[in-house]
């Protein structure tokens, strides 16, 4: 069986960090395994712009910011196959893959990092009634068809989802010609960054309904038309309220789901609230040797931190590969409160480096503290004007502060201030 | 002049065609969507039924023991996944219990093997998933599972691998007399037949000139759920029947689902298969009276399929009129019986005596599939699913050909996964449109007016 000191699976923009990282900390003998006949993951169909802010001060299109770390990877002279589809993982890290130039394959791995991505929640596991036309699509499925493909899905739609996929297929549908009748979002606030309900919806003046839904879906061979229904706050339809939209493109942004198969074959633990798995600070796994990043991890808003997760994951992968068994000690446990739906890491193995946690919350507060404790000591406070749950937060745990910790478990917690500035 | 003209290529008329297929005939099908299957036959439950739940004396009851016992043989040759994994019917409290027992004894009547009655322990011994209400149950071990639909496309493609032929997108207007033979009149011409077999589903009455038989549409609504909820039961469970039918049942599917459902509401348009609200939440409340965890977040898709239900409350198989056999109101226990009824459909035009009946030596059991190049074989188009570009190009190129995305769906499983297509769909239409020459923007996801796409981007310029 082929043996390779580091498999990374998928060759996106967590991957392609991931392995950059790996080998300029000293391992050469890198397999990045993309499943595409290109690099980039699914940056090469976000040609818009916005990338790369934090990053490298600049806003770039989603191929530019991918084409950055594709070509530091020929550079480097990382090797990485196309069209090649892992279809089996083991927990003894051997990794089975399919490509029409191997054949079926077995690679024994020294490391892995995961870097699979995600995928969106289809119409079905909505469970909305009515007929099955043709016509309904989620955002990304129809984002490859116009900006890969080059092909329109239709000439009247109305998305349903707020989340940015949805608001930025908004504009591009205008632009390509489409009209986009609404935006149509269940919870009473948009799930996507500021900038794109301005610069998506507001600047194309696109009406975005809160507090609805799509209750029915019209049209027996293809989409007639959908009605929506405004919702109470526990998301249940308002009867009376209902309004037909006339369409024949239904696009559906609701939601973001981690590509975790190959994970949980191999019994990686996976954390109910991500979907992605259980890491450390240095994002590794339950199973020693297998890493974790980007949004196969939890789906992160900007790609800029999906880089620098991934740079973490490429790193200690290869510390990994140096040190063989790294032991893990002092392991300290981090809790969500409050309004903290979660934290990446979820729990931290000392050493002698800072620790950033990313969470996100459940809900929207204006003027939120931010406290990070164990037991009675507080390490680190913070307010924040606004917290939302469509735009992920992060706080920094110093060095030293971790050292002098008494006990193994850290609270996260964000709640409303308890005086008004 | 065709020997035989079958009207409807759903289960009843491709098994009925894959059973003429064995004589030397000159056969054909005569389908108006653009593939097999896509009535009832696409959209139910998918259960071999034992036997026990059909009157004794009726149609029905001959029919779905004898196919019931034909089925195993029948899925094998043809290639087609079929699991004996039994069933039991659940009994809540005494009025159940009644029932429970006069379904055994009206089972042993019918000449269905392998029928017990259960007591609650032995129910949750087999079953600890299922309700502890339940009181009694009826476990009938000759209940199996089998795909609908792949019976469908299997049984089709084989009949034309034997020489049948299939006309799709072809509506039948109506079937006239002629000296000694029919004409079917359709909107893509005219069929002469010796024999008309109208299985037209829920059109079969406006077809059979007949008066005296009428089909009503019922409608079920399902819920399916997610591949990785297997084992959460691995019997197809029941509830006690009611006129209406046999109930909101659990079962695992031979994919390795687990599908809710159906419901059981008459209505009038035959061209509805709206799933509503009411119907939905109706299934999630029949499942969770079976199986009060049934982890219904983990649902995929939902769907509703429309049975065809005949007058007299048993199967009509009859001549309607000269050289026209019709069948009408084959609702369950009608996948069961699909064999049987086959048999019985071809031995009525053997007596008949209208055409000369030789048995085909050249007939091959078994299908003919297209190979595709062994390396496409390695290109996963699917991933929830692993399917590749190689299984798709078979699918596309074997008989009865795929031609819309919904066709390459129910023969090969892609985007039956858990994202539904969102992955693969794009693929799959580029390599329809590739393999058949179809432009993109004209392949449709289940034929007719069904595009996927409108047009290409910046088209308007021109």
């Amino acid at each position: 069986m082929k043996k390779v000191d580091l498999v990374i699976i998928g060759g996106g923009p967590a991957g392609m960090a991931a392995a950059i990282s790996a080998k300029q900390n000293g391992t050469d003998d890198i397999l990045i395994l993309e499943r595409d006949h290109c690099l980039g993951g699914i940056l090469g169909q976000c040609i818009h712009n916005g990338f790369g802010l934090h990053r490298f001060g600049e806003e770039l299109t989603g191929p530019e910011y991918a084409y950055r770390f594709e070509k530091q990877v020929k550079e480097l002279g990382i090797p990485y196959k196309l069209g090649a589809m892992v279809t089996d993982l083991s927990k003894d890290r051997v990794i089975t893959y399919v490509s029409e130039e191997d054949g079926k394959t077995k690679i024994k791995a020294g490391a892995i990092i995961l870097a699979m991505g995600c995928r969106e929640r289809p119409r079905g596991a909505l469970n909305t009634p009515g007929n099955r036309p043709s016509g309904i699509y989620t955002a990304g499925t129809a984002q490859r068809f116009v900006n890969i493909k080059g092909y329109l899905p239709g000439k009247k739609a109305v998305i349903l989802g707020s989340g940015d996929i949805g608001l930025i297929m908004a504009r591009r549908m205008t632009l390509e010609g489409c009209e986009v009748k609404a935006v149509v979002e269940i919870t009473p606030y948009s799930g996507g960054l500021k900038r794109n309900i301005v610069q998506c919806l507001n600047d194309f003046n696109i009406p975005l309904l809160l507090s609805h839904t799509v209750s029915e879906i019209h049209g027996k061979e293809r989409l007639t038309g959908v009605t929506v229904s405004q919702v109470d706050e526990n998301k249940n339809k308002i009867p009376g309220t209902e309004k037909f939209y006339e369409c024949d493109t239904l696009l559906l942004s609701c939601g973001l789901l981690p590509e975790n198969e190959l994970s949980i074959k191999c019994g990686i633990d996976i954390d109910r609230i991500t979907g992605g798995a259980i890491v450390d600070n240095h994002r590794e796994t339950s199973v020693p040797g297998i890493f974790s990043c980007g949004n196969v991890l939890h789906v992160h808003d900007l790609v800029d931190f999906v880089s620098e997760e991934a740079e973490l994951a490429g790193k200690f992968a290869s510390d990994f590969l140096k040190h063989k068994q790294i032991k893990r000690k002092n392991d300290v446990t981090v809790k969500a409160k409050g309004a903290v739906r979660y934290t990446v890491p979820q729990h931290i193995s000392l050493s002698d480096e800072d620790v950033k946690i990313f969470f996100r919350v459940g809900e929207i507060i204006k003027g939120a503290r931010i406290t990070v404790s164990a037991g009675d000591k507080i390490i680190v406070s913070k307010k924040k004007p606004k917290v939302a749950p469509g735009e992920m937060e992060n706080v920094i745990l110093k060095a030293k502060d971790l050292s002098e910790l008494e006990i193994n478990e850290i609270e996260v917690k964000c709640e409303k201030e308890a005086n008004d500035d | 002049m065709y020997d035989v003209v079958i009207i409807g290529a759903g289960i009843i008329g491709t098994v009925i065609a894959r059973e003429f297929s064995k004589y030397c005939l000159d056969v054909c099908v005569i389908e108006k969507e653009n593939d097999v299957a896509r009535g009832a036959s696409g959209a139910n439950s998918g259960i071999s039924h034992a036997g026990f739940d059909a009157k004794p004396g009726t149609l029905k009851a001959k029919l779905n023991v004898r196919g019931s016992r034909m089925m195993e043989k029948l899925c094998r040759e043809l290639g087609v996944a079929y699991e004996r994994n039994g069933a039991i019917v659940l009994g809540f409290g005494e009025e159940d219990e009644a029932t429970i027992k006069r379904l055994y004894d009206q089972g042993i009547k019918n000449g269905v093997k392998n029928l017990k009655i259960l007591s609650a322990n032995e129910i949750r011994k087999l079953e600890p998933n299922v309700s502890e209400k339940a009181t009694i149950g009826l476990f009938a071990a000759d209940s199996g599972i089998v795909s609908p639909y792949g019976l469908a496309i299997a049984a089709m493609g084989n009949a034309m691998d034997n020489g049948v032929k299939f006309f799709t997108n072809t509506e039948v207007k109506r079937i006239i007399q002629e000296n000694g033979f029919a004409v079917v009149e359709t909107d893509n011409g005219n069929f002469e037949a010796k024999i008309v077999i109208n299985s037209a589903g829920l059109y079969s009455d406006v077809l059979s000139n007949d008066p005296e038989i009428t089909v009503r549409p019922r409608k079920g609504e399902y819920m399916l759920l997610d591949k990785d909820v297997e084992g959460v039961i691995s019997h197809t469970i029941f509830v006690c029947p009611s006129k209406m039918g046999k109930g909101i049942l659990v079962s695992p599917t031979t994919d390795g689902n687990v599908i809710l459902g159906p419901t059981a509401l008459d209505i009038e348009d035959k061209e509805d298969t709206e799933t509503t609200q009411d119907g939905l939440t109706a299934v999630a409340d029949g499942a969770r009276k079976s199986v009060p965890n049934v982890p219904l977040r983990k649902v995929i898709t939902s769907f509703a399929g429309l049975r065809s239900v005949g007058n007299t409350g048993d199967f009509i198989i009859k001549y309607s009129s000269k050289n026209l056999i019709t069948l009408a109101g084959i609702e369950s226990p009608g996948l069961t019986s699909s064999p049987a009824i086959a048999e019985y459909v071809v031995e009525m035009a053997r007596e008949s005596g209208a055409v000369p009946f030789r048995k085909k030596k050249s007939f091959t059991a078994k299908r003919k599939i297209y190979k595709a190049p062994p390396e496409k074989y390695n290109n996963i188009i699917c991933r929830c699913e692993t399917i590749s570009e190689g299984d798709i190009i078979s699918a596309i190129h074997s008989n009865p050909p795929a031609l819309d995305v919904y066709a390459v769906k129910k023969r090969v499983r892609a985007g039956m996964g858990r994202c539904q297509g969102g992955f693969c769909m794009p693929g799959v239409a580029e390599i329809i449109s590739r393999e058949t020459g179809i432009p993109l923007e004209k392949i449709t996801k289940s034929g007719r007016n069904s595009y996927i796409l409108l047009e290409k981007i910046k088209e308007g310029l021109k």
